[in-house]
């Protein structure tokens, strides 16, 4: 068995410590009692009270997850169809417009995005508010959801699906029956993708936003540019400690339902 | 039929909130302030046949482009930004390469949790991550405090506020995206290539640069270039930790839109970026067909 190195450790500890120092002090002094975030002056939860009590950030944290919710919800339609396009589809005129579409906003510029946005929102004459975050979250997290499905598309066997054919369901009902449930686990991981995107975006929900509709981001981006606070602080160490929670439930759940498969597949074979 | 809405669904909202809108930028940028203020749909007059796309054509000018070149903030600010990121890539790969290669080294079974803690901050939001290091770097921050309480310095150093913290933060947020492909080029590694090399008479550091390193080649590649590429249009990072030196041209776009209210300029600044960015696209799109054909 193959043990780590000296070499290897040591990178491993520094690499580790790189990443996670910063957020390992963040919620550190999140519990400082002192104003001031670099001086240590006692355990407090005080900062997380004042957090609670502040209208602004709680109004702004439910414009945050209702944004997520819808733009993610309709994302996973839109990506989930755009990726059965593409692997699906065969040829059809504007296919290479239509890939390069998809591919395009991956690497697209931020601020370019915002802006472009912006502009048909303004063009349009379209007020500004959650309904048009939720457009612009659509559009850049849809491309990120059909990475996700249709890599999982290309590598799932075909004849399932023409089995379900011939044995006369209707397209759309091999596809809920038989496609479905087989890309399930990638069709939710691109949920969970576009939802953290929409959560964690600033420049573009900036762009787009108009002055009913704050998002978390945005408040914290306009707090944080005046200096380090202890309530961002607090509520730094919430989201980090929600993500966290998430990740590992989830990893949980993933190791469970393999541990069932298999379970499942040996009294298959048992039975057999 | 259903073939047809099928495609038709997603073409459509594409074509409606991407190439739309990317196309408006294009045209804001070729026009006078003046007419980029709203409306300024209705230009194109195709009712009026020829001669409308005529006066339409005849609209378009390049005097954005042309103030671009002439005040030097903003050629400044492009080589800056492509000067940022190629800096911060080099560095990212220096931090990355020795945590991947020691990943993949490690024993197989501690290998999905060290994959875990790479990708957890992904999760994580890149705000946070950015603002952890304001109060670490900052004058009173906890890093001048360590270095005064070990006797390194006397004075608190002036990290935060300048290019340096940059660097720092972009090292900081885009490591996961250098480590990953260079872990799993070097995952696929066969070990017994090394033994070969060691056989044959290489030291271990011979062996390392010339069968680790070229096979691992693939994936510093991508890596470099899945942090090159955001880096440049990068806005958090500099708006945060950068100061008054710091140039990069998608704080620049930001003010000139949010500040000056230019929209024609701060469209051509747009559009000369994405000029920018298309080179290191294509060479990455090209390189990982290459990588593709290879294992095909």
């Amino acid at each position: 068995m193959r043990r780590f190195s000296w070499f290897n450790t040591v990178s491993l500890t520094l690499g580790f410590a790189f990443l996670y120092l910063p957020m390992v002090l963040l919620v550190f002094y999140s519990f400082n009692e002192s104003r001031l975030v670099t001086v240590w002056a006692g355990f407090s939860t005080k900062w997380y009270g004042e957090l609670f009590r502040d209208q602004a950030f709680l109004d702004a944290a439910w414009v945050t997850v209702k944004v997520a919710v819808f733009s993610s919800t309709l994302a996973t339609i839109l990506g989930t169809m755009a990726a059965y396009v593409l692997v699906r589809a065969g040829r059809f005129h504007g296919r290479t417009l239509f890939s390069g579409m998809i591919y395009a906003p991956l690497v697209m510029p931020e601020v370019i995005t915002g802006l472009s946005l912006l502009l048909l929102f303004i063009g349009i004459n379209l007020d500004r508010g959650v309904f048009t975050i939720v457009l612009a979250h659509t559009t850049f997290s849809m491309c990120y959801v059909s990475v996700v499905v249709s890599s999982r598309l290309t590598t799932f066997d075909r004849s399932l699906e023409e089995a379900a054919l011939d044995l006369g369901c209707s397209p759309f009902e091999a596809f809920r029956l038989v496609t479905l449930p087989i890309i399930a686990p990638a069709v939710i991981s691109g949920w969970l993708l576009a939802f953290t995107l929409s959560l964690d975006d600033l420049v573009i929900a900036s762009f787009t936003t108009g002055p009913s509709a704050t998002t978390l981001p945005i408040k914290i981006f306009s707090a944080v540019r005046l200096g380090v606070s202890p309530q961002i602080n607090a509520l730094s160490t919430l989201m980090i400690g929600i993500v966290t929670l998430g990740v590992i439930t989830a990893s949980i759940m993933s190791k469970r339902a393999a541990v069932a498969q298999r379970r499942d597949e040996q009294a298959a074979i048992r039975a057999d | 039929m259903r073939r047809f809405a099928l495609i038709a669904i997603p073409y459509l909202w594409l074509l409606a909130l991407f190439l739309v809108p990317f196309i408006i930028v294009l045209k804001i940028s070729l026009s006078d302030i003046a007419l980029a203020r709203p409306p300024y749909m209705p230009q194109l007059d195709l009712g009026a046949g020829w001669e409308g796309l005529k006066a339409f054509f005849s609209e378009l000018d390049f005097e954005n482009f042309v103030f671009l070149t002439t005040d030097d903030l903003y050629w400044k600010a492009y080589l800056s930004s492509l000067k940022i990121a190629a800096v911060s890539t080099l560095l990212t790969l220096c931090v990355g390469y020795p945590v991947a290669y020691a990943m993949a080294r490690a024993p197989e079974e501690w290998r999905p949790t060290l994959l875990m803690l790479v990708i957890l901050p992904f999760w994580t939001s890149f705000l946070i991550r950015v603002y952890s290091w304001m109060g670490i770097l900052s004058n009173e921050g906890v890093l001048n405090q360590l270095l005064m309480w070990l006797g390194v310095i006397d004075a608190p150093l002036q990290i935060m506020n300048t290019t340096t913290a940059v660097y720092i933060g972009v090292v900081y947020t885009y490591l996961p995206f250098m480590i990953l492909p260079i872990y799993s080029a070097l995952e696929k590694l066969d070990g017994a290539l090394l033994e070969a090399a060691e056989d044959l008479g290489c030291s271990r550091l011979e062996a390392f640069w010339l069968v680790t390193w070229p096979l691992s080649r693939n994936g510093i590649i991508a890596g470099c270039f899945l942090v090159f590429i955001p880096t440049i249009g990068e806005f958090v990072i500099p708006s945060l930790l950068g100061g008054s030196d710091t140039l990069m041209i998608g704080k620049v776009l930001w003010e000139e839109f949010f500040s000056n209210r230019d929209w024609p300029v701060a469209s051509a600044v747009a559009v000369v970026l994405l000029l920018i960015l298309i080179i290191p696209i294509v060479l990455f799109q090209r390189n990982e067909q290459k990588q593709r054909e290879a294992e095909g």
